[in-house]
């Protein structure tokens, strides 16, 4: 296994379309480092760079030790796997998964070892027989995963691999991704435009937007301290509360007067907008203590917990995450008030986190 | 919500089939069917009879139906000379297999690379392109017949197998293009993708991947360039005379305007013309079901 560098990556296309902007990336040998981002982000075209699909306009990627600007991607020593599995239709899943290893010149009974090795790991038995139109989705897609780890490469790349997957498979594969990654210690570049996938799977997470790195952090830094304000309303669900503030009597105050504590270091003179997340606050019953005045617009009971869109004072719609025994019903006047530290702040015009 | 409505409509539109006027309606459908097959077919069933008529009863007044005698002399005519030996039509319609079979193995080989390759690659001003090679198919053929002839002149071209191959070629690549593109177009590109990152190269990957699944649109593509080929009439009656070099449907056009027709002869040498398309078509059809209606169904 082995690490990915990727420095100064630009890539724009013959007719003119800038794909990416300008991508630095560190991948760490053993890693599973996600790139989320909403579609024509980049993220893709990154991944395909670093598979050797398409060509950099400009910049380099190590894998390991080599710079592989100008090796094709079979002497790259990778493996991917593709969102619409690529199985190929005219070979059954056991030939599909050693057809990396034949197209390598390998020995027959070694190929014969590792597919079934790779067949075990995945549990695919009963499937090796069969033609990739006979198995279901995340069976297709457990048959490509095998053919990507049968040739034990120096890193994996995933392109959205769930994505195609129904919502139970899609939980099944995710813990079964996961659990490979660490039985193999591999190193894996995961591209996904789906957040939840990205915070329970990646170590890192790289935020990219327009062909730009917008952060690259842990799940819960990403989470915790969103880098700008597109950040800010990507990872989460229900997304952040983004609210307009000024510093007024050692508190920031909001539309209709909603006091959030300071964080240190803010600058003077700068119009604010404040992160709030949806469980950093709290409904109450309305004139409580330190509360804005609001009434409940609506009310999604989610069964675990339940999201209240509050309408406060001063026409702002805020998300608020409740457990299940909080009661307000729908149109109820009630209070709504900030629990816990210091929100993240963000330069309104710079969009950028300021404190 | 919509399922269920959807079933409950289905019995109610069907159902006034099942009843009696379902029925009548039916048989009228199927009478005038009935008519439209024998006025559609009447002139096939004409030139089959003509070609196994006597000479006496093809010129017959009132024409005979049915009770002739039946002879076989018109397609022995198509093949054997009057002198013995092989015939002016049988010299054609073997220059007619190897012009029509050249230039379509030509214009495949050539256009379903072009195919991939524009179905495939980012390119500079690629929808213009596209349309310039489309643009081409824009004229009638005998519009630029005159600028060719002169052109084949100068070359040497004129009155030479070689001369049509190429013309012929030239009018199948962009029709190839256009239509294998869409059959690439089909085919997902993350195959070669895959079969590359295996380690092949990429014209390996088309090569190993890709051309096995295109095989039924190529299939459906060359049997509409053999027709196109095999049919042609006038390039071939301006850029060749000779008897060794023309092809069949200006031979068999030839054989009408002397003072008498031999009109059981023509006949049976349209009868001998139909039938290598057809019988090419029927070993390829079920690949060429599968060509048009590729991309119907969403994978």
């Amino acid at each position: 296994m082995a690490g990915i560098e990727i420095t100064s990556l630009h890539m724009r296309y013959p007719d003119g379309t800038v794909a990416v902007e300008e991508v630095d990336l560190s991948v760490r040998d053993g890693e599973l480092f996600v790139m989320l981002g909403p579609s024509g982000c980049g993220k893709t075209t990154t991944l395909r760079a670093v598979a050797g699909l398409e060509r950099q306009t400009s910049g380099t990627i190590r894998i390991g030790d080599t710079p592989v600007d100008d090796l094709p991607p079979g002497e790259r020593d990778i493996a991917m796997v593709f969102q619409f599995y690529a199985l190929y239709p005219h070979l059954k899943a056991r030939d599909n998964v050693a057809f990396p290893l034949r197209a390598e010149g390998l020995p027959e009974a070694e190929v014969r070892r590792r597919v079934e090795d790779a067949a075990r790991m995945l549990q695919l038995g009963p499937l090796m027989g069969r033609r990739p139109q006979r198995l279901s989705g995340g069976e297709q897609q457990r048959v490509a995963l095998a053919r990507a780890l049968v040739r034990r490469p120096r890193a994996f790349l995933m392109d959205e691999p769930l994505t195609n997957l129904d919502a139970e498979q899609r939980t099944d594969m995710r813990a079964e991704i996961k659990h490979l990654q660490r039985e193999l210690g591999a190193t894996m570049v995961y591209v996904t435009h789906d957040q939840v996938e990205a915070m329970s799977l990646g170590h890192r997470i790289a935020i990219l937007n327009k062909g730009r790195v917008e952060q690259v952090g842990t799940p819960m830094e990403v989470y915790d301290r969103p880098a700008s304000l597109f950040c800010a309303a990507f990872i989460g669900s229900p997304p952040m509360n983004l609210v307009d503030v000024e510093v007024a009597d050692g508190a920031l105050r909001g539309p209709g007067g909603i006091a959030l504590p300071v964080p240190s270091g803010l600058p003077d003179g700068r119009p604010l907008v404040a992160g709030v997340r949806p469980e950093a606050l709290e409904v109450t019953a309305p004139g409580t203590d330190g509360a804005v005045r609001g009434r409940v617009a609506s009310v999604e009971a989610l069964g675990d917990e339940t999201i209240y869109v509050v309408e406060c004072e001063g026409e702002h719609d805020v998300r608020v995450r409740m457990p299940p025994t909080a009661r307000f019903a729908a149109d109820a006047p009630v209070g709504v008030r900030h629990v816990g530290g210091p929100p993240p702040v963000y330069d309104r015009d710079t969009e950028r986190l300021v404190a | 919500m919509a399922g269920s409505l959807v079933a409950r409509a289905r019995p109610a539109r069907s159902s006034p089939r099942s009843g009696p006027r379902g029925r009548v309606r039916k048989t009228v459908e199927l009478a005038l069917l009935a008519v439209l097959v024998v006025a559609m077919l009447f002139p096939v069933l004409w030139m089959l009879e003509t070609s196994v008529k006597e000479n006496r009863d093809v010129y017959a007044v009132p024409a005979k139906l049915v009770g002739f005698d039946l002879t076989l002399a018109h397609y022995r005519d198509v093949f054997v000379g009057p002198s013995g030996g092989a015939s002016d039509l049988s010299v054609a319609l073997l220059n007619s297999v190897v012009v029509a079979g050249a230039s379509t193995i030509l214009a495949t080989v050539l256009g379903v690379p072009a195919a991939w390759a524009y179905s495939r690659f980012t390119l500079r001003a690629k929808k213009d392109q596209l349309f310039f090679i489309l643009s081409t198919r824009f004229m009638p053929p005998v519009v630029v017949v005159i600028p060719i002839f002169l052109m084949y002149r100068t070359l040497g071209l004129i009155d030479s197998q070689l001369g049509l191959i190429l013309i012929y070629t030239a009018f199948n690549v962009p029709f190839t293009i256009w239509m294998m593109k869409g059959f690439v177009d089909q085919v997902p590109s993350e195959y070669e993708d895959a079969a590359m990152l295996d380690g092949h190269t990429r014209f390996q990957a088309f090569r190993r991947i890709t051309l096995p699944l295109l095989l039924p649109g190529i299939a459906a593509t060359a049997v509409f360039a053999l027709i196109f080929s095999w049919n042609e009439f006038v390039y071939a009656i301006f850029l060749t005379s000779s008897r060794e070099v023309r092809t069949a449907p200006p031979a068999i056009a030839g054989l009408i305007g002397g003072t008498t027709v031999d009109w059981g002869l023509v006949a049976a040498s349209a009868c001998v013309f139909a039938v290598p398309v057809l019988v090419f078509a029927y070993l390829v059809r079920k690949h060429l079901v599968a060509g048009v209606t590729l991309g119907a169904v969403r994978r």
